[in-house]
């Protein structure tokens, strides 16, 4: 049953892509961690681990990582059953203001969140006074705390999405079963859909860990002026002139090595078990009344939301038309001059606009037909390794975007390949990086898609691509749809390794926000940010028309 | 008669200042552009590049505004890669100007007027010309502190009652505030700076955004920054009171050069004569409140001269050498 099959060559044309892509980034990370004066050396290891700023600074990205987890699950998991299980009202406005949570850059959030939290500034912490009469603030959003909740607003959406793709696939008929046998429903919701449900729950906890360990806009917009620091801030100052890559490249091993530990954790506790009652076939899924339950949930939802939409959209609104964003919104106060000055007088914004565009479009393209032919691979086992092809496909996520970017520089700033300054270093960044989340969105649709039909296909004859063409390709879909929507959004949002690899000419969006915000033009940010909300939700809505799927697994 | 008059007209225009200044115009009208990496206050920036852009037409500014730091760090991390991007540099970190001249990357050139300006604009082998100068200062939110109690001197916010209510900003992103603790240094110590960070200071990165802070009522006093955001969030109706402390201010004279790589020399030249002009030095002054080294420019009544005030220099050199150590106490003493 040997015989040469003409998907040889695409399995492994995507392979070799995948290896160079994420191979060309570890090898000049591996490499340059140990380049001394005088060939191999550990001294930057050393360095590193001497230096107590840093091992500080390591703590503290553990530390909010672990939480940030912890939080988006918490948050995620209910909504994306509430969402998909249950009878709760308004729940496709529920999922349309948690695509809204998922365009938002963590970044923004964190902007606003600062008008929002601020101690004595902050819009909330105002009102508590005035209401309360309290000397205090309610809440200061420039510590870890605040930190982990801004940065789990904006992560959890991972979580939701994730588990409510998987929850979809549950067909009520085994959750009947246990109903039959006399369970109720909450039993059945603990006994039956949650084990169902717990790869994904795991997936999207290692997945919102990973996001906190290499976000660097949040931290270094609520960490820094706190006077602390994380991983990613600590590197990013490495870079600064005189920059010290090599020290970056050592600080950057353990993340990555962490990354693989919690991988090879995820396949240990999830691997050997079959989860083909996620299937394909099978019948209805009825929902789960709530009751009485509905007004806790409604609130619990509502809460969410206000933290992550309602909240930090309306005082990105008010800063945007308001001279003064802490001050009432009077007449006086009342402005357009941010508009102009962002649109028309400040030269970088138009040329980043269309930059970001072609990145975001170009990427999400490349990068989802790309992840799913590698999900594909991997699933199927349809080469030689394929075992190593979720961990490559995986492994940039451990690779702060800010070392990725230096890796990459230091790559791409060489003959053969000259891309430094131009958007085809981004581009490249942007690949790599987002190939993680587009191989777990691919990687679960493969999952869910039993290989029994695809067998069936070639019972009959059909050549291996023809099956993938015929049987996976339509099935598949709406993940890739996903997928691309994912990435999409992902570029958008992406800031850590944009900062290194930008060059005036080949500015994008967020870099030009960061920019602004370390000079403190709130007003400008808030435009910016609000156009490239609706610039997001313009595209994704788009694409949702065109190929007729809400992308956050939505099947009315 | 008439006919040699305007002959000699004639001939006298052809030879004039006029004709040399069309020809320059020209060749860097056929440049087409510049690239300026400034950290001048960005709506300041782009205000001069429209200003420029209006006067010349068909020679387009393309401003990149951050943070001084980060200026020296795109200017060397772009030439590593062999990228001959930026044409006019103007950072406010006299120090990056004395290693960019021992790397050979300045054009050694003279804006048109500015051999007139004081010695502290100047460098002594004409590299760099001071474009703009401003002083650090303490500022207040007069809604949340009266008058009466406003600190007044570098060491009063050391007091136990700033605890939790001071902002700075951060010498690892602006050269002003890399000049101001070099400056400080020197006038109170180290140990000032220590007392400083022990106050739960809320650190920024611009000099221009305490100015911000204040305004907004997050921290009420600015421990740095340059007066002129002050004094133009002042103008702007925000309640912010400036005080110039009696044991001096750190002046920060912000150079700007050419880069020696410029592939658009002339509309680099061009551009730095124009930022140059009593014109555009007077809007600095004006409008941005800001101090120049011109010496026709005048200021605006309600901002105290540079010579009554008890100015603190620092010498370009030891800046450039100190750098790394100013940024790592800095680190040590306010975390981040």
């Amino acid at each position: 049953m040997r015989r040469l099959d003409a998907s040889v060559p695409v399995w492994g044309l995507a392979t070799l892509t995948l290896v160079l892509l994420m191979g060309l980034p570890l090898v000049w990370l591996v490499t340059l961690s140990v380049s001394g004066e005088h060939g191999v050396s550990l001294q930057h290891y050393v360095a590193a681990v001497r230096d107590l700023p840093l091992r500080r600074a390591l703590w503290n990205t553990l530390v909010m990582a672990f939480w940030t987890g912890v939080v988006s699950v918490a948050i995620g998991a209910p909504l994306a059953w509430l969402t998909a299980r249950t009878d709760l009202p308004g729940r496709r406005l529920l999922r349309a203001l948690v695509m809204a949570s998922f365009v938002t850059p963590p970044f923004l959030g964190a902007v606003a969140w600062v008008m929002l939290a601020g101690p004595n500034a902050g819009a909330l912490n105002k009102l508590w006074r005035a209401v309360t009469g309290a000397d205090t603030p309610a809440v200061n959003i420039f510590t870890m705390t605040g930190l982990v909740f801004v940065v789990a607003l904006y992560t959890f959406p991972y979580v939701y999405v994730m588990i409510g793709n998987t929850l979809e696939l549950i067909a009520s008929d085994v959750e009947d079963a246990a109903a039959m046998l006399g369970a109720g429903r909450f039993t059945v919701a603990r006994t039956v859909t949650l084990p169902l449900v717990a790869p994904a729950i795991l997936s999207g906890y290692i997945v919102s860990v990973l996001q906190a360990l290499a976000l660097f806009g949040s931290p270094a917009i609520l960490a820094l002026p706190a006077g602390f620091h994380t991983l990613t801030t600590q590197v990013w100052g490495m870079f600064h002139y005189p920059p010290r890559v090599e020290m970056a490249a050592a600080v950057a091993m353990p993340l990555l090595v962490t990354t693989a530990l919690l991988l090879t954790l995820q396949r240990r506790l999830l691997g050997r078990r079959g989860y083909v009652a996620v299937g394909g076939k099978g019948g209805a899924r009825r929902r789960i009344p709530l009751g009485a339950w509905r007004y806790p949930a409604v609130v619990f939802c509502l809460l969410v939301v206000a933290s992550a939409v309602f909240l930090p959209y309306g005082i990105l609104a008010k800063a945007a038309f308001s001279r003064a964003w802490a001050q009432p919104l009077t007449w006086d106060n009342l402005t357009l001059r941010h508009w102009t000055f962002t649109f028309f007088e400040y030269s970088a914004t138009q040329s980043a606009i269309v930059n970001t565009l072609e990145l975001g479009v170009l990427t999400a393209s490349v990068g989802a037909a790309l992840a799913a032919l590698l999900a594909y691979i991997a699933r199927r086992r349809a080469v030689v390794g394929h075992q190593l092809v979720g961990f490559l496909a995986l492994s940039p996520i451990a690779i702060p975007g800010v070392v990725l970017a230096v890796a990459l520089f230091i790559a791409y700033t060489r003959p053969p390949l000259i891309l430094y300054g131009t958007l085809w270093i981004l581009f490249v960044a942007y690949v790599t990086k987002e190939m993680p989340v587009g191989y777990a969105q691919s990687d679960a649709t493969f999952r869910a898609i039993p290989a029994e039909l695809e067998e069936a296909g070639r019972i009959l004859g059909a050549g291996r691509l023809r099956v993938l063409g015929e049987i996976t390709a339509p099935l598949a879909r709406s993940g890739v749809i996903a997928a691309w929507c994912f990435i999409f959004i992902g570029v958008i949002r992406e800031l850590s390794a944009s900062i290194i690899l930008f060059t005036p000419d080949t500015k994008v969006m967020s870099v030009v926000i960061f920019d602004l915000k370390e000079e403190g033009q709130f007003g400008a940010i808030a435009v910016l940010g609000l156009f490239m909300i609706a610039m997001t939700l313009v595209v994704v809505v788009a694409m949702e028309r065109v190929f007729g799927r809400d992308f956050m697994g939505g099947r009315e | 008669m008439k006919v040699v008059t305007l002959l000699l007209l004639a001939v006298l225009t052809a030879a004039s200042p006029a004709a040399a200044q069309d020809a320059r115009v020209d060749a860097a009208r056929k440049e087409g552009k510049l690239v300026w990496y400034t950290s001048l206050a960005l709506p300041s920036a782009e205000k001069v590049a429209k200003l420029f852009e209006a006067r010349y037409s068909g020679i387009k500014v393309e401003v990149h505004r951050t943070g001084s730091q980060r200026i020296l760090q795109r200017v060397m991390q772009e030439l590593q890669a062999n990228i001959k991007n930026v044409d006019v540099i103007h950072t406010s970190d006299a120090g990056h100007y004395v290693l960019l001249k021992d790397k050979k990357l300045l054009l050694k050139y003279t804006p048109a007027g500015a051999d007139r300006f004081p010695p502290g604009f100047k460098d002594k082998d004409g590299y760099y010309y001071g474009l703009r100068a401003t002083v650090n200062v303490i500022a207040y939110n007069t809604k949340v502190v009266p008058a009466a109690e406003a600190p007044k001197t570098w060491k009063d916010l050391l007091a136990p009652k700033w605890k939790g209510k001071l902002v700075t900003a951060h010498p690892g992103y602006s050269g002003v505030i890399a000049t101001h603790v070099l400056a400080l240094s020197h006038l109170l110590g180290w140990d000032y700076f220590k007392a400083l960070g022990q106050q739960s200071v809320m650190i920024v990165q611009s000099a221009v955004d305490p100015s911000g802070v204040v305004a907004s009522g997050e921290r009420p006093v600015a421990v740095d920054g340059g007066d002129y955001t002050f004094y133009q969030s002042k103008k702007a109706g925000n309640p912010v009171e400036i005080v110039y402390p009696k044991e001096g201010v750190p002046l920060v004279v912000s150079p700007t050069a050419i880069a020696a790589f410029s592939s658009r020399p002339n509309a680099a030249k061009l551009f730095t004569d124009f930022t140059f002009t009593k014109d555009v030095q007077q809007v600095l002054a004006d409008s941005e409140g800001l101090y120049t080294g011109h010496p026709d420019v005048t200021y605006p009544a309600d901002k105290p001269k540079l010579g009554d005030l008890k100015l603190l220099s620092v010498d370009a050199e030891e800046l450039e050498k100190r750098s790394e150590e100013i940024k790592r106490r800095f680190v040590e003493f306010f975390g981040a």
